[in-house]
């Protein structure tokens, strides 16, 4: 039921403090003509409904949450403390530099950090996700390469085990994107890409979008070839930092020739994924791309921090810095771990994933199968879907049953029936363990009672969604009229 | 599964009916049983023209957006409207749920017989 159903005429909360300056009159032309339809409800019932809906709803504190791909790691609460600061809180984005400096320090000792962690020279807070991080480096590139008198390279190149939102951003920025397949083994087709970047096309493409580890959670073991390759023929290497989480300390993207990277601080760095807070992706990268980056960056003048505007800056992303409480709790998160924190996160993340494969494989088929996964690994259902007619949105249904939020299904879309599976390093053996039991248990079911699974979830405030309906005739927003 | 004789088939399962120099365009059986539920159909528009084995239109289903190529090169004369609103026919009937018309076809694909494309689409099942 929505607050708006529970709403009733004359009834309200004293939430809201005195004013406590003096009103200040809007102009006649700006005023609204009625009192906008906000609900009207009592503080208790207020507070019982929010109450009810986290009720049914699911986060990383009520259960297992391997969404691959996601890094749904736990959020450490000292995050939310140090971002609830008041000389955090309480600054406007237009006072005076002199006066924020504990802010721009944030600024300055994050950017710091996450340069050691990927090994690029210069980052931009403005990008508030992921997808945007991706625009964001783009244009980079097309700045980069503009400056250079290099006008007709607009065509990027994108695995075909990349995210979604690469292609997406890659034609928001003005590009045209180039498929290039997946070998066998699930990563890059180093001979076609070769033959593509050597033919005259070779002359047209701005770069190559790549995740990695991939998205089968795997490491491209040609990476350096890879990044030649794309040097040679005059490209840039952007990295997509979605799977940072299994190299953390271990491998920097720098190192592997990437020009740029946008990393997901919602992700790997342990701040909320929307709902509680926005997210954020900063954008990393190496010097001769550092003069584009938009938005102000901070320099240090005789020990005072100051902004400043990089010399051929593409412009602005984004209303000042970005989603700076983020970038709070980021920092807060690294100075927790520390350098060998950090490293120690990124090598059980990768751990708990080959605990969790090992124990699986002989019941699930495991995508590309290599010996060793990354930090996270994808089953390949397609066996038991012949088998038993169960499917891997069966499977992701039983599990809601058992408490535990489904794996990112139906992804990468070069495997059929895929379960992507991304444990992260905050799990325990014991949390592991039950919940590779609730998985072997699932595909025993397959076998013995498809319906039951077919049926699935039965537990839950919902059942079955009506997906299909949703997306051929979506509800978008409530109408008073409706009610 | 349905195969229709009097059609003809393509590799990215795509059929075609070429009668003189005009082609009618759809999606195999096999396709829409592989892809799902459809939510989504986008569509070229009468004029456009159409190259074979490029990009013409594109489906979403549930689980993903997915490329259609066109098996034939030439002039888009007719769409089917029908499939914006109601993306469903074409998992209700393939063979019926024709996405475009095609004429001055000046080049085509390598088109398989109906057999030809059983035979084709139970060895990518393997």
């Amino acid at each position: 039921m929505l607050i708006y159903e529970k709403s009733r005429q004359g009834r309200g909360s004293s939430l809201l403090p005195a004013c406590d300056v003096p009103d200040h009159p809007l102009p006649e032309k700006d005023l609204r003509a009625e009192a906008p339809g906000l609900p009207q409800v009592s503080e208790v019932d207020l507070s019982r409904h929010y109450t009810e809906l986290a009720h049914k709803a699911h986060g990383v504190n009520d259960g297992f949450y391997p969404l691959g791909s996601c890094t749904m790691k736990y959020n450490p609460r000292i995050n939310e403390k140090t971002a609830a600061l008041p000389g955090f809180t309480g600054v406007h984005p237009l006072q005076p530099e002199s006066t924020v400096q504990g802010c721009l320090q944030v600024l300055k000792e994050t950017g710091e950090a996450l340069s050691a962690i990927t090994g690029m020279e210069a980052f931009t807070f403005q990008p508030a996700a992921g997808a945007h991080g991706e625009f964001t480096g783009l244009l980079l590139i097309m700045a980069y390469h503009q400056a250079n008198g290099q006008t007709q390279r607009t065509k990027i190149i994108v695995p075909d085990s990349a995210h979604g939102t690469n292609p997406a951003s890659a034609v928001m920025a003005g590009m045209s994107v180039i498929n290039v397949d997946s070998d066998e083994s699930g990563c890059v087709d180093v001979a076609k890409l070769r033959e593509l970047c050597e033919s005259e096309e070779g002359q047209e493409i701005a770069g190559l979008m790549l995740t990695n580890p991939n998205t089968a959670g795997l490491f491209d073991p040609n990476i350096l070839e890879i990044t030649r390759i794309i040097h040679d023929c005059g490209g840039q290497v952007y990295y997509d930092g979605a799977n940072l989480n299994a190299v953390m300390g271990i491998a920097r993207p720098a190192d592997m020739g990437f020009d740029c990277v946008h990393l997901n601080l919602h992700k790997t760095f342990s701040t909320p994924h929307g709902g509680g807070g926005p997210g954020a992706g900063p954008v990393g990268c190496r010097a001769h791309l550092a003069p584009f980056l938009p938005g102000k960056t901070v320099e240090e003048k005789d020990g005072v921090l100051t902004l400043a505007k990089p010399a051929q800056s593409l412009g602005e992303m984004k209303d000042f810095y970005g989603n700076f409480l983020v970038a709070v709790k980021a920092l807060t998160y690294i100075k927790t771990l520390g350098a060998e924190g950090i490293l120690s996160a990124s090598q059980n993340a990768v751990l708990n994933a080959n605990y969790m494969m090992a124990k699986l494989r002989d019941l699930y088929d495991i995508a590309f199968d290599t010996k060793v996964c990354m930090h996270e690994f994808v089953m390949d259902l397609s066996r038991l879907l012949k088998e038993t007619g169960v499917s891997a949105m069966d499977i992701a249904k039983g599990l809601l049953d058992h408490g535990i939020h489904p794996p990112t299904m139906y992804f990468p879309l070069t495997v059929h029936e895929a379960l992507m599976v991304e444990p992260t390093e905050t799990e325990s053996r014991e949390t592991l363990d039950w919940a590779i039991g609730v998985l072997r248990d699932l595909h025993q079911l397959a076998h013995t009672d498809p319906e039951a699974l077919h049926q699935a979830p039965v537990t839950t405030p919902v059942r079955r969604l009506d997906e299909v309906g949703a997306a051929r005739h979506p509800v978008l927003r409530y109408t008073r009229e409706e009610a | 599964m349905e195969f229709r004789t009097d059609l003809s088939y393509t590799k990215s399962h795509e059929w075609v009916k070429l009668e003189e120099d005009t082609a009618t365009i759809g999606i195999t059986d096999y396709a829409q049983d592989a892809l799902g539920d459809l939510v989504f159909v986008n569509l070229p528009e009468e004029g456009d023209e159409v190259e074979a084995e490029a990009v013409f239109a594109d489906v979403e289903s549930v689980k993903a957006v997915s490329d259609i190529y066109s098996p034939v090169t030439g002039v888009v004369s007719e769409v089917n409207e029908e499939l914006l609103d109601s993306p469903e026919m074409i998992n209700e009937s393939a063979y019926d749920a024709w996405f475009i018309r095609v004429d001055n076809v000046t080049d085509h694909t390598e088109f398989m017989t109906a057999e030809e494309y059983e035979a084709y689409v139970e060895n990518e099942q393997e």
